[in-house]
This record gives structure tokens, sequence and C-alpha cells, in this order.
């Protein structure tokens, strides 16, 4: 169609430091409130929730640049990388904040609690998926790995489940946006088992 | 009658008077010192009242929302006059008794207590307040009576959590009839020398300070005086996760988080989190009513 083709070359002049620079805004923001002390009498929950939220919400529009080409032809692929490495710098800032400040190194209490309690384990597993991710983000990583490149970064998907149910346990009661998280993360595996894309 | 104890803080660690009145926006002058009266006791520096910006912004009261802020921001349309609690049950007069008429004869006093959240954060507020046991034995406790059931207020109208169904509502707590009489327990209508602002439950709550703050009722509509364990609202929603009792103690997690740690507001971001104490550091007042009581099953 004529406008997706318009619309594709427009993006193609946009240079993907631009989005770099977007994924910055989030935290940026976080960083002002916090120091204006408009985050509450509590700023660390939502600094560290903050954090959180923006991990997952980078991670799970990352999932949907594949389907979103399938459906409408626009290709955002260029921006992908830098989408999904501010996924992994936020939830590595997230991860930071709760074992520096919220935890403040009790080892003790962090190791209980990551043995005790699923929502944490799930969060931690969802992390620990995203670092071979993030190290493999690199285009020498791409042409060394090929076609396992591919394979490896389908990772993305069960980090995404995971990070939406992670959230989702975190809260006293169901809620609504944790739900269409988890939501969203489990069809972007069936679309893509639909069609083919899985392994 | 109420005496301090082990675990208050010692008179020599009162704020001065004028220092602490003086830090308040609003001074209610001879009022506030008629208040605090003989009775005032405040906590030492290291448990000096919370902010009450704090108090009156982060709140949990999800009739108007789950968000911290929600309460603050979405309660001014609530009725807090005309208001009346029905109290009924296992007791000898009954009825309908107006907001004044429930007042009548109470002597208001400051109450400063520590509040223990079950999601682990901590405040201490400064209340205004009475024994709950002073107006039980004015209605008559039957006999037979071993529990007071509480009701909050709960209209869709002006409540928009309550409209959406957030949770169960109207929002329902209970104690044991000896918890309910002990000396710690009151109904309290102020905060900070002034009435209470409908985000801590305005015109008059519950506070119960050994158990985590979801005890401590808001906005009271009913007591019922009744001899079966009534149902509550967060045990009712997730018994695993909440019990009946819910008395602060840091040796019996939460399913999902530990409790053996607190963060106190105010203390700054970067400020090593406190430990929890046990009965939320009233346990040689309370744990009396305990003995022998298994803690670790009735959670």
């Amino acid at each position: 169609m004529v406008e997706v083709q318009a619309l594709q070359s427009a993006l193609r002049r946009v240079p993907t430091w631009v989005v770099w620079a977007l994924g910055l805004l989030p935290g940026l923001w976080l960083m002002i409130r916090l120091l204006q002390g408009s985050l509450g009498p509590d700023p660390l929950k939502p600094l560290e929730h903050g954090l959180g939220l923006y991990a997952l919400r980078f991670l799970l529009g990352s999932l949907l640049i594949s389907p979103l080409r399938d459906v409408t032809g626009v290709s955002l692929h260029r921006f992908r990388r830098a989408i999904g490495v501010w996924a992994f710098i936020y939830a590595a800032l997230h991860l930071m904040v709760w074992l520096l400040l919220d935890l403040q190194l009790l080892w003790a209490q962090a190791f209980t609690d990551l043995a005790k309690r699923p929502y944490l384990l799930l969060g931690m597993a969802a992390f620990l998926m995203l670092i071979p991710l993030a190290w493999t983000s690199r285009d020498s990583s791409i042409r060394r790995l090929g076609r396992g490149w591919r394979k490896l970064h389908l990772l993305a998907l069960p980090a995404g489940c995971l990070g939406a149910l992670h959230y989702a346990l975190s809260l006293k009661t169901w809620q609504i946006e944790p739900i269409l998280y988890l939501g969203f993360a489990f069809f972007m595996i069936v679309w893509r088992q639909m069609n083919g894309r899985l392994l | 009658m109420w005496k301090p104890g082990k675990s208050d803080p010692k008179a020599s660690d009162i704020t001065p008077l004028p220092l602490y009145l003086s830090r308040r926006d609003i001074m209610l002058g001879a009022g506030a010192l008629a208040l605090t009266g003989g009775k005032a006791w405040a906590a030492p520096p290291s448990e000096a009242p919370t902010d009450r910006e704090a108090i009156t912004s982060y709140n949990n009261f999800y009739e108007f929302g789950f968000d911290k802020t929600d309460p603050k921001d979405y309660s001014g349309g609530m009725t807090i006059d005309p208001w009346s609690i029905k109290i009924d049950g296992l007791v000898d007069r009954p009825g309908s008794y107006d907001l004044a008429d429930v007042l009548k004869g109470q002597t208001i006093e400051e109450r400063i207590y520590r509040l223990r959240c079950v999601e682990a954060w901590s405040m201490v507020v400064p209340w205004q307040g009475f024994e709950l046991a002073s107006l039980l034995k004015r209605v008559g406790v039957q006999p037979s009576a071993k529990f007071v059931a509480f009701e909050t207020y709960a209209n869709p109208a002006e409540m928009a959590g309550v409209k959406a169904g957030l949770l169960d509502f109207p929002y329902i707590e209970a104690l044991r009839l000896d918890e309910a009489m002990h000396p710690l327990t009151i109904l309290a209508t102020g905060l900070y020398g002034e009435a209470l602002p409908r985000q801590n439950g305005a015109p008059i709550r519950l506070v119960c300070p050994w158990k985590y703050g979801f005890k401590s009722i808001k906005s009271i509509v009913r007591i019922t005086l009744t001899d079966k364990q009534p149902p509550t609202t967060w045990q009712k929603l997730q018994p695993s996760e909440y019990g009946f009792y819910a008395n602060v103690n840091p040796e019996v997690d939460h399913p999902r988080w530990s409790q053996a740690t607190e963060r106190r507001i105010g203390d700054g971001m970067f400020a090593r989190r406190r430990e929890t104490l046990m009965f939320n550091g009233y346990a040689s007042e309370v744990a009396d009513l305990y003995a022998g009581l298994d803690l670790r099953r009735n959670y």
C-alpha cells in the first residue's frame, strides 16, 4: 500500500540513535521526580516498581515488532535492538535497586526471600534470560551466531511471560495491568506458533 | 485505664510540646493543649511521628482505588456528616448512634502509635481518640459476646473503588472481645490535633496498633457484637495470606514476602530497613492475650 511505503521510507530516515535517546526518557523522568521529591513519602517503591514496569513494557514492545510487520507491512526492526537493550538496562536497574536499596545487601534475607518467594524466582529467571540476549545484541554476535541467533533470541518470549507473571504476583490483589501484560505475552507466543515462527 | 508500659518511650523522650505543636500547619491553640493534656506521650527521636504530609497522602483505602495517592485524590466526595454507627448484636442497648452520641462522655486523648502495614512499611501516627472499651461498656456487652465485628462505609456513588468492585465491599473486620476491650485499642477521630482526613478513615476509625494496618478499619458505620468468629475482608479474599489475628510478627512471614524487617516512611531511601518488632513493639502489653496460642498457625 502507498501509505505503508510512505511510512516505511519516513521511518528509514529516523536514525536509530533517536530511539536509543527515547529509551532514556522514562528513566530520566523517574530520576527527575525522585530528586524533586515527587515520588511520594516512600520513593523507593515507586522507583523500584517504575524501573521494573519500564523493563517489562520495553520487553513486550520488542515482541510486537515482528507481528507488526506481518500484519501492517511496517518494519520497526531497525529499532528493536535499542528497545530490547533498554529493557535489559531497566531490568538490571530494577534488580539493583531491589538489592542495594530495598534489601540493602541483607544477603541472607535476599537469598531466603528468593528461595521462598516464587514471584522473586520468576523475576530472577526472566532477568537471567535477558543477559545472553543483551550480550549478543551486537552485530558481531549476530554474524557469529548465524541462524542460532534467532533461536537464542526466542528467549525473549518466555522472559516476557515470566516478567509479567512476576509483576502480577508482586501485588496484593489481581490487577488489570499485569493481567493484560500476561495475556499479551502469552498471545505473542501463540501467534508465533500459529505462524510457524517458533523452533 | 491505659498506663504507659515498657514498650512506650519514656517521659524524658517527649518532644517539647511547643516544638511539636509548632510543626503543624493549623494550630488549635488551647484546644490542642487540652487534647494532649497530661496523657501525652511522644516517641523518642528515632521514632518521631511521621510527617503529616506522608500520613495523609500515602494510604491504602481501596474504596478509592489501588494507588497510595488515590484516597487523597478521590475521597473528596465522601459524605462524613451526618454520620452514625449502627451498634447491634449481643449488646444491651443496640441502636443507631449519631457520631455526637458515640463521642458523648468520651475523653479524647492523644495516642502516638506505630502503624505497621502488611506490605512491610510503617509509620508513627499521633492519633486522637478514645478507648473502644469505653464505648462498648456504654452500650452494654452481653456475657455471650466473644467478638466485635466492624463495617466500613461503602457508597459506590462516592467511592470509585466500590463502584468498580476492587474488593468485596463493604469492608469488614473484627477483633476478639479481649482485643477490643484492651486499653491500647482506640476509636480515633483525629490525627495531628485535627479531625481525621477522609483518606485516613474519617470521621471515626479503629486503631489496633499491634496488628497489621488492614485490621484498623476505617470510616466505621457498624459495630456488631457476636459469639462466632466473624469473616474479615482480606481473610476471605486470600486466606492463605491474611488471617484473622494478623498480629505483627517478624517470625511469621507473609507467603510472598518476609515480615522480618520494614521500611519506616520518612527515613529516606538510603536508610537502613528497621527490624520489625514482635506485636509491633507492644509485646509487653498484649503478649498475654495470646499465651498458648500457636502464632504461626493463627496468623
